[in-house]
């Protein structure tokens, strides 16, 4: 017998701190797989967020920079500028990307950083505990929207892959979600096109995963990953919306 | 002949597995592990195809799959 699924080498063998369902993991899984894909794992520097994904560095077998909320793509920049032989990722939610790092996400991206960039949206602030994000979906509940989000006093929600594909120095985007073995095997597609972009020194890639958060949306695993089938994807719509290559 | 091993100390209990199984021979067990959480296990082990969509889907890396 064979072993014909293993876990990658880019992604360390311990235990992760994220709660049962959370999609976080499957997410971390897919970017190692990647890293492993391309054989750059030695040459790697990832940035990670402030978040549930803060902590990056223990989770992957490679260099990791922990970048001030919000400023993750700033600081991948300094990075790439200073180290242009190195592949240079950042990883970032919904709550950091979207909200305290609105000017330096678009900004990275207008400039055609040579990075990657991956999004984990979940339409909450995670680790803070569950609060109303840009990306909250109108009349979902949290615990700064208890009513649910109102879109006339909070806006309708953010979609960060349409919004930055409009932008000239982006090479790659698209949006991934990771709830059904379907959607699992076309992210990691996804994914490799997008790391691709970098490893041959094309541009600015950015991928946007949709996640599920049982935890801040008070439901269970199941219930919280139909939940990112159904009505996440209905406004999130799945899709690659900026693909320069075609490939 | 296909086999998955389920890292019991590892699983959070989500159930995702369960989703993805087209046998439906995932379940969770009764048993309690050091995490607190009810690990999934499989019921008839020799009905497995080795797909591997079990462990695609497990958010914790904790199945692997051989065939």
């Amino acid at each position: 017998m064979q072993q014909v699924f293993k876990r990658p080498i880019s992604l360390k063998d311990v235990q992760t701190h994220f709660c049962p369902g959370c999609h976080h993991g499957t997410i971390h899984r897919l970017v190692a797989e990647a890293l492993d894909e391309f054989g750059v794992q030695g040459r790697t520097i990832g940035v990670a967020s402030v978040g549930c994904s803060v902590f990056l560095y223990g989770y992957f077998d490679i260099d990791v920079v922990e970048a001030p909320h919000g400023r993750a793509s700033a600081v991948a920049t300094g990075v790439k500028r200073a180290r242009p032989d190195n592949f240079v990722f950042t990883y970032q939610g919904d709550g950091d990307l979207a909200a305290i790092g609105t000017a330096e996400i678009i900004h990275a991206a207008n400039r055609g950083e040579d990075i990657t960039v991956i999004f984990v949206n979940n339409t909450t602030y995670g680790m803070t505990g569950g609060q109303m994000a840009p990306t909250t979906l109108v009349g979902q509940k949290t615990s700064t929207s208890p009513y649910g989000r109102n879109q006339h006093k909070d806006g309708a929600p953010i979609r960060m892959a349409e919004l930055l594909a409009q932008l000239e120095g982006v090479a790659f985007s698209a949006r991934v979600a990771v709830n059904n073995p379907k959607n699992i095997i076309d992210a990691k597609r996804q994914f490799k096109k997008a790391f691709r972009y970098q490893v041959e020194g094309k541009g600015f890639s950015f991928i946007e995963a949709l996640s599920a958060c049982p935890t801040n949306w008070g439901m269970n695993a199941i219930a919280a990953n139909e939940r990112v089938g159904s009505e996440m994807a209905d406004y999130f719509k799945l899709g690659v919306f900026k693909n320069t290559d075609n490939m | 002949m296909a086999k998955i091993v389920i890292d019991e100390i590892r699983c959070k209990g989500c159930g995702l597995c369960t989703l993805a199984c087209h046998g439906k021979l995932l379940s969770l067990s009764e048993k309690i592990n050091i995490q607190g959480y009810t690990p999934a296990a499989i019921t008839f082990p020799e009905k497995c195809t080795g797909c591997a969509l079990c462990a695609e889907m497990c958010p914790d890396v904790a199945i692997t799959v051989f065939k």
